[in-house]
C-alpha cells in the first residue's frame, strides 16, 4: 500500500509495481483532471506537483510518491494563485480545447510560487514542458503574467469569455478517456507492423483466459468506413492484407488488469511482408502494386479547374517563373489521443467518444453494425483537439463491437504511437507551378499541377483533390488558369482532413512564386499582391463573381504600416549584425463550407414553461469556440442575455444535426441556423404578445414580458419537444455544382487573410527564429473578437510548425519527441488585425475563420527567409540543416 | 514483479544479487523506453539510498550524488567553472524533466545525445560505483562505452560523480535543436578553459550527439593552448562520426559543431579575461 497526500487529503493506493503515478491518480483515485497525452514526458499534460515540484505524473512510479504531497489542478483551486489563474485563463481565453490546460495551470502555479511577477521568458521557461496545439501559447503567456483585460458577457461583437471555459480551466471537463464507467472492459487493437503485409491468424484459442477477440468476422455489417459515400474503402479490420503500418487487424477485449499484462506482440498473427509503395513516384511506377484493384495506376481521383487558356497566355506574357515544391506528412498532434467507450443501454448502443462529427459517426456505425440508426446514440465527449482528423471515425467501431459482443461497457484509449500511426495526416504534396505576368506586374496566367500522397485509404483525399484547384490561385484575379491535381494511393497512413484541406500546401507554392515574380519585376511584394488582388465584381478562377464581401485588399492594406516599420527595422538591424532579418508577406483565402455540396445545419431552440431559454447546439466545439459563438448569435437574434441561455450539447438523441466541425463552416452555417432559430423564437413570442417584431423582451420565470404585456409560458401546452415554445431552423449555404472545367459556385462565401512575418536567421547554423507576426483577417464580422484572436494565434502556431519543424515519417516519428510541434518558446508575439468586410450570407456578416489562418503563415515565413538571405526554399519543413544547405548552395559562407 | 525503494545499500546489493533488475531513479528515460506492457523485471529505486542525492564539497573535490536532479544542479551554489553543467541542466527537456531526471541516470542511459555528457567531460568528472564487492572510481570517458552500454557491472550502482574544483576556469555549454524546449539535440558542445594573461590555457572541449559517445577533442584542445584572442584554428573534428538522421545530416552536424565551438571558445576567452 502506498500512502500520500493528494490535494490535502490522505489517500491510500495499491498500485502495481512501477505503475505510473498518472495511472494511479486517474484510475484508482479518481483524479481524472490529470490528463495523459503521451505517456513519455513529451507533452506535459499530466503535470502535477510532487513535494511542490512540477513533474510529469506519467514518468513517476507511484511508489515514489510515498509520503509526499501531490497536487493536481483541482487541489490548486484552493490556492489564491490558482484562483487568480482560473480567472485570468478565463478572461484571456487561455484555454481552447482544454486538454493541456490542467498541466498548464499546475506548471503556472509552480512558477508563480517561485516568481510572483514573471517576465515573458520566465513564463516560457516555466511552462516550456507543456505542449498546446490550439492556442499558439500567447494568451497563456498573457494569462500567467496577468496582463489586465476585462471581459463581460454579450451578444455578437462582444469579446466575452468562453461559455464553456470554466470546466476546462478547473480540470472538470470530461474528454474521451474521462467518461468510462468504473470496471469497464478495455479494448486493445492489434496493428500491422509493416507498411504492407499479407497475414493470417494463428491459434486464437491459445490466447490467455479472459480475452475476447474481435476480427473482421465479427463485423455484422459492412467492414468498411469512409467519409465520402463513393469512396468508402477503409476496413474496420483488414481481412487478408494490411495496407499501412498501424492498420488494425484484430482487437482483444478484457478486464483492465488482463489487458495491462497483455503484450500485443504475442497475438498470434503470421505476417508476410509484401513490397510496398511509400511515395507518389513509387506508386505511379509502371509495375507498382495496386492498393485498390478498381483504382488504376493508384490514382484515387483527380481535380481540375480551367479558365481561359493558361498555356497560350504563358507563352505571351512578359515574364514567367516556375518552381517545384514539396511538403511532407503533417500530424495533427492534438494532445488528446482518440478515446471513448461504448455500452448497451436498454437495447440501444451508446458510443461516448471524442469526435468532430457525431452524425457522420452515427451514419458510419449504422453501416458497420448493420443496425437501425435509431438504435445508436452518439454522445460526444469534450474534444481535446481535432483539426480535421477527428472527423473520421477511429475508436468508435472497436468499442462498439466489443460492447455488443461482451454485453459490457468497453473503453479504449489510443497510445500516442497508435494515434499517430493509424489516424489521418495532412497530405504530402509535390507541386509544379508556373506563373506569368506582364512587365507592369499583372498576372495573366497560372498553371498548377499537384500530386497528393493520399495514403492507403480515401478518407478526405477527394476533398483535397477538389479544393486545391479552386484555391490554388490565392485570392487574386487570374484570367487564364489551369490547375490539375491527383490523389495517389500509397502504403502510408490515410491522408485526410487537416485544417485547410491541401490549401496550405498549394499556398506555399503560389505565394513563394509571387515573391519571385515581384522581385524580378522590381515591384514591392506587398504592392504586387495589391495589384493582383481580387475585387468585388472580378470573376474567381471558378468564374464565380462576388459582388460584395471580397476582403483581401483590405487585409493587405492593413499590413502596410507594420510592413513599412518592419522593413525599416530589419534594414537597420542587418547593417550592424552578423544575423540576418527579413520580412515576408503572404495571403490566403478559403471557401467556407462544403464545395458545391449540400451542407445544412439545424438548430433547435425553445422556451420552457419555467421561462428558461434552451439552445440545442449540435455544432461540435473542439476548442475553436462554437459553444460560445453560436450562443452569442442566437442570443443576439432573440435579443436575450447570452448568459441566460441554457446550452444542450451535441448528442444525437438531443440535438439536431449541425453538421461536422470542418471547412470553417460552423460560425457561418450553424451560426445562420442559430440566427434563424433566434429570430423564429422571437417572432413566436412577439406574435403572441402582439408587439412589434423588434420590441424589447424581458425573460422572467414562467413568462416573457414586453412593456405591459405578458406571455404566460406556464399556460401554453407543451409542444412535441416538451417546450412552451420552440423552433427548429435549418440553413444550407447557396452553392452550385462545378462543371467539367471547375466553373460554377463552389462556396457562398470566402474568408480572406494576409500575414506578415519577421524572422531572424543565424546564417552559419541555419537557424530560423520568427520574431513577430502581424495577421490581418477578414472575418466579415467578429462575433467574438477574443475567439478570433485565439484562432489566429493557434493557426499561426500550426503554420509555423509546418514551415519549420513538422515532418511525419511513418515508422520513424511516431511520438512527440521525434515529431516536433512548436513549444511555448517558439511563438513570437502575434498582432491580429481584424478586418470586417461583411458578407451578405454570413450571420451578421460573419465569415468562417479556422482554416484560413495557417494558409498564409508558412509562405510568409518562407518569403521572410528569402528577404533575409536571398534564398528561396521549396521544401518543407525548413530544418536548420536544410536551410544551411540551401544557404551554402546560394554562396553564403 | 516488485518495486523496491531501497533505503540501505545492503538492501540494494541484495536486490542486485538476486538477478536482473531495472535500476530506476528519476524515471524520465525508463518510462518512455519501457513498452506499454511492464517488462516484468523487478525494479530497484535508488533515489532514497544514503548519499545518493545532493552536492557536497570534500576538500578540493565536489561530490554530486548519483540521484541529484537536474533541477537541484541548476539551483546549486556552484562556482562559475560549473556554468556549462548548469546551462546543460537548464536545457534538459523541461522543468518537469529537470525536477525528476538525475545526473547519473542521464549517464547510465548512455544516449549519444545525453545532455550531461559534454559538460561533465570538460569538468573531468569521475564516476563512483559501489557494490557488495566494494567501491571503484572510473573516468567518465571509461564509464560510458557505447550507446546504451556502460562499464557498470550487473551488481554495481553508480553512487556519485566526483569533480575536482574547477578553480578559476570558465565554462559554457550550447545545445542546438529544432525548437526551444523538449528537444533532443542535433549537436551539443561544452568548453572549459582558463585565461592566463590573455592566453587560453588548459582548454577542455567536448562534443555530444556527433559520435556514439560524447567525446573530448583533445587535438583541438592542444591547438588552443596558449592562443591569444583572435581567430581560432578550425576545430579538428576527426574523432567525430555524426549520423545522418531525421534531425539533421552528419555533414551539417560537423559544420554546426565547428561554428558552435568557435563561438563558445571566443565567448569564454573574452569572459575569462575579465
Amino acid at each position: 500500500m502506498i500512502k500520500f497526500v493528494l490535494n490535502g487529503v490522505k489517500v491510500t493506493a495499491d498500485p502495481a509495481p512501477g505503475e505510473r503515478l498518472s495511472q494511479t491518480l486517474r484510475e484508482s483515485l479518481g483524479a481524472r483532471e490529470v490528463k495523459v497525452g503521451c505517456n513519455a514526458g513529451d507533452c506535459g499534460a499530466c503535470t502535477v506537483l510532487v513535494g511542490g515540484l512540477a513533474v510529469c505524473a506519467c514518468l513517476m512510479a507511484t511508489q515514489q510518491a510515498e509520503g509526499q504531497r501531490v497536487e493536481t489542478v483541482k487541489g490548486l483551486l484552493g490556492d489564491p494563485l490558482g484562483q487568480r489563474l482560473v480567472a485570468s485563463f478565463q478572461t484571456h481565453q487561455a484555454a481552447q480545447c482544454g486538454i493541456c490546460t490542467p498541466g498548464m495551470m499546475v506548471a503556472a502555479v509552480a512558477l508563480l510560487r517561485e516568481t510572483p511577477a514573471p517576465s515573458e521568458a520566465q513564463v516560457q521557461d516555466g511552462l516550456g514542458g507543456v505542449l498546446c496545439r490550439c492556442t499558439g501559447y500567447r494568451k497563456i503567456i498573457d494569462a500567467v503574467r496577468g496582463a489586465g483585460v476585462a471581459v463581460a458577457p454579450g451578444g455578437v461583437g462582444t469579446a466575452m469569455a468562453r461559455l464553456d471555459g470554466l470546466p476546462k480551466v478547473t480540470g472538470t471537463e470530461a474528454f474521451g478517456d474521462d467518461v468510462a464507467p468504473a470496471g469497464a472492459l478495455v479494448v486493445k487493437v492489434i496493428r500491422a507492423p509493416h507498411p504492407r503485409a499479407a497475414f493470417r491468424f494463428g491459434d486464437l484459442s491459445a490466447l490467455p483466459e479472459g480475452l475476447t477477440v474481435l476480427t473482421a468476422a465479427d463485423v455484422p455489417g459492412r467492414n468498411a468506413f469512409g467519409v465520402i459515400p463513393a469512396f468508402v474503402d477503409q476496413p474496420v479490420f483488414a481481412e487478408t492484407e494490411a495496407r499501412f503500418r498501424g492498420e488494425a487487424v484484430a482487437a482483444v477485449v478484457g478486464e483492465a488488469e488482463v489487458i495491462a499484462r497483455f503484450d500485443p506482440a504475442t497475438f498470434p498473427v503470421i505476417w508476410t511482408p509484401l513490397p510496398a509503395v511509400l511515395t507518389v513516384p513509387e506508386a505511379l511506377a509502371k509495375d507498382a502494386p495496386l492498393l485498390h484493384q478498381d483504382r488504376a495506376g493508384n490514382v484515387m481521383c483527380r481535380g481540375r479547374v480551367k479558365r481561359g487558356d493558361a498555356a497560350a497566355a504563358l507563352a505571351a506574357c512578359d515574364l514567367v517563373v516556375e518552381g517545384h515544391f514539396q511538403t511532407g506528412f503533417v500530424e495533427h498532434a492534438y494532445i488528446e489521443p482518440e478515446a471513448g467507450f461504448a455500452q448497451v443501454v436498454g437495447g440501444r448502443l451508446e458510443i461516448h467518444a471524442c469526435t468532430q462529427a457525431p452524425v457522420m459517426d452515427l451514419d458510419a456505425m449504422a453501416e458497420i453494425l448493420a443496425m437501425d440508426r435509431r438504435q445508436i446514440r452518439i454522445v460526444p465527449t469534450a474534444v481535446g483537439g481535432g483539426f480535421g482528423s477527428k472527423l473520421d471515425i477511429s475508436v468508435q467501431p472497436y468499442v462498439a463491437l466489443a460492447a455488443l459482443k461482451t454485453g459490457k461497457p468497453c473503453r479504449i484509449t489510443y497510445t500516442r504511437t497508435e494515434s499517430m500511426q493509424s489516424t489521418t495526416k495532412r497530405h504530402p504534396s509535390a507541386i509544379h507551378l508556373k506563373i506569368g505576368a506582364t512587365a507592369k506586374g499583372r498576372i495573366t496566367a497560372m498553371q498548377f499541377q499537384g500530386d497528393f500522397n493520399t495514403g492507403a485509404y480515401a478518407s478526405w483525399g477527394p476533398t483535397v483533390a477538389n479544393r486545391v484547384p479552386v484555391h490554388a490561385s490565392g485570392p487574386y484575379a487570374i484570367p487564364n488558369y489551369l490547375a490539375e491535381t491527383r490523389a495517389i494511393h500509397t502504403h502510408c497512413p490515410p491522408s485526410g482532413a487537416f485544417r485547410g484541406f491541401g490549401v496550405p500546401q498549394s499556398a506555399v507554392a503560389q505565394e513563394s512564386l509571387f515573391d519571385e515574380l515581384a522581385d524580378r519585376l522590381g515591384i514591392d511584394p506587398l504592392e504586387f499582391r495589391l495589384i493582383n488582388a481580387l475585387h468585388n465584381g472580378d470573376p474567381t478562377v471558378c468564374g464565380q463573381v462576388f459582388t460584395q464581401g471580397v476582403g483581401i485588399t483590405a487585409c493587405l492594406q492593413a499590413l502596410r504600416p507594420a510592413y513599412a516599420r518592419a522593413k525599416a527595422e530589419v534594414a537597420a538591424f542587418n547593417a550592424q549584425s552578423p544575423l540576418r532579418r527579413g520580412v515576408g508577406v503572404a495571403s490566403g483565402w478559403y471557401g467556407c463550407g462544403n464545395t458545391s455540396l449540400p451542407n445544412p445545419s439545424t438548430i433547435r431552440a425553445g422556451l420552457r414553461a419555467d421561462g428558461s431559454i434552451v439552445l440545442h447546439q449540435g455544432a461540435m466545439d473542439i476548442g475553436q469556440g462554437a459553444n460560445t459563438v453560436i450562443s452569442q448569435i442566437f442570443a443576439t437574434a432573440l435579443a436575450a442575455p447570452v448568459e441566460c441561455v441554457i446550452r444542450i450539447s451535441p448528442d444525437t438523441d438531443l440535438s439536431p444535426d449541425a453538421g461536422k466541425t470542418s471547412a470553417s463552416r460552423q460560425t457561418f452555417v450553424t451560426g445562420n441556423a442559430a440566427r434563424l432559430a433566434g429570430e423564429a423564437l422571437r417572432a413566436a413570442i412577439t406574435t403572441r404578445l402582439n408587439v412589434a417584431p423588434d420590441a424589447a423582451l424581458t425573460f422572467l420565470p414562467g413568462e416573457v414580458r414586453s412593456g405591459d404585456r405578458t406571455l404566460d409560458l406556464t399556460a401554453l401546452p407543451k409542444d412535441r419537444f416538451g417546450y412552451a415554445l420552440s423552433t427548429e431552423q435549418t440553413y444550407d449555404p447557396p452553392t452550385r455544382p462545378l462543371d467539367h472545367d471547375g466553373q460554377g459556385t463552389p462556396y457562398a462565401q470566402f474568408g480572406y487573410a494576409a500575414h506578415l512575418a519577421v524572422v531572424e536567421i543565424d546564417l552559419k547554423l541555419g537557424l530560423i527564429r520568427p520574431l513577430q507576426f502581424t495577421a490581418a483577417h477578414d472575418v466579415g464580422r467578429a462575433i467574438n473578437p477574443l475567439l478570433v484572436e485565439g484562432q489566429v494565434q493557434g493557426g499561426i502556431a500550426q503554420g509555423l510548425g509546418m514551415a519549420l519543424m513538422e515532418d511525419y515519417i511513418p515508422g520513424r516519428t511516431e511520438n512527440l519527441h521525434d515529431y516536433l510541434i512548436p513549444t511555448i518558446g517558439d511563438l513570437p508575439p502575434i498582432e491580429t488585425l481584424i478586418i470586417e468586410e461583411p458578407d451578405a450570407h454570413g450571420p451578421y456578416g460573419a465569415k468562417g475563420l479556422g482554416e484560413h489562418v495557417l494558409i498564409p503563415t508558412a509562405p510568409a515565413i518562407l518569403n521572410a527567409i528569402r528577404h533575409a538571405t536571398g534564398v528561396a526554399i521549396r521544401r518543407l519543413p525548413v530544418t536548420p540543416a536544410r536551410l544551411r544547405d540551401a544557404l551554402k548552395e546560394a554562396g553564403h559562407e | 514483479m516488485t518495486y523496491l525503494r531501497a533505503t540501505t545499500l545492503d538492501q540494494a546489493f541484495a536486490a542486485l544479487a538476486a538477478g536482473p533488475v531495472a535500476v530506476i531513479a528519476g524515471g524520465t528515460d525508463w518510462f518512455p523506453q519501457s513498452a506499454e506492457v511492464l517488462t516484468g523485471l523487478p525494479m530497484l529505486d535508488v533515489t532514497r539510498l544514503p548519499g545518493f542525492a545532493g552536492i557536497t564539497r570534500h576538500g578540493g573535490d565536489w561530490r554530486i550524488g548519483a540521484a541529484t536532479t537536474w533541477g537541484q544542479i541548476a539551483a546549486a551554489d556552484l562556482p562559475p567553472g560549473f556554468d556549462g553543467l548548469r546551462q546543460a541542466a537548464l536545457q534538459v527537456g523541461s522543468r518537469q524533466i529537470q525536477n525528476a531526471g538525475t545526473i547519473a541516470g542521464n549517464l547510465c542511459n548512455a544516449s549519444p545525445a545525453a545532455d550531461g555528457m559534454p559538460p561533465l567531460l570538460t569538468l573531468g568528472a569521475r564516476v563512483e560505483l559501489v557494490s557488495a564487492r566494494g567501491r571503484r572510481v572510473l573516468d567518465l570517458a571509461d564509464f560510458v562505452l557505447a550507446p546504451r552500454k556502460t562499464a557498470r557491472a550487473a551488481d554495481e550502482l553508480v553512487s556519485a560523480l566526483w569533480i575536482a574544483d574547477p578553480g578559476d576556469r570558465v565554462a559554457g555549454f550550447a545545445k542546438l535543436g529544432a525548437r526551444r524546449y523538449l528537444v533532443i539535440s542535433i549537436a551539443m558542445v561544452a568548453v572549459s578553459l582558463t585565461v592566463d594573461r590573455g592566453r587560453i590555457r588548459d582548454a577542455r572541449v567536448a562534443v555530444g550527439a556527433c559520435s556514439p559517445v560524447a567525446r573530448r577533442l583533445v587535438d583541438w584542445e592542444a591547438a588552443l593552448e596558449g592562443l591569444a584572442p583572435g581567430p581560432l584554428p578550425p576545430p579538428d573534428l576527426s574523432g567525430l562520426a555524426p549520423l545522418t538522421d531525421i534531425r539533421a545530416s552528419g555533414a551539417y552536424r560537423l559544420e554546426a559543431v565547428c561554428e558552435m565551438l568557435t563561438r563558445l571558445v571566443t565567448d569564454l576567452t573574452r569572459k575569462g579575461a575579465l
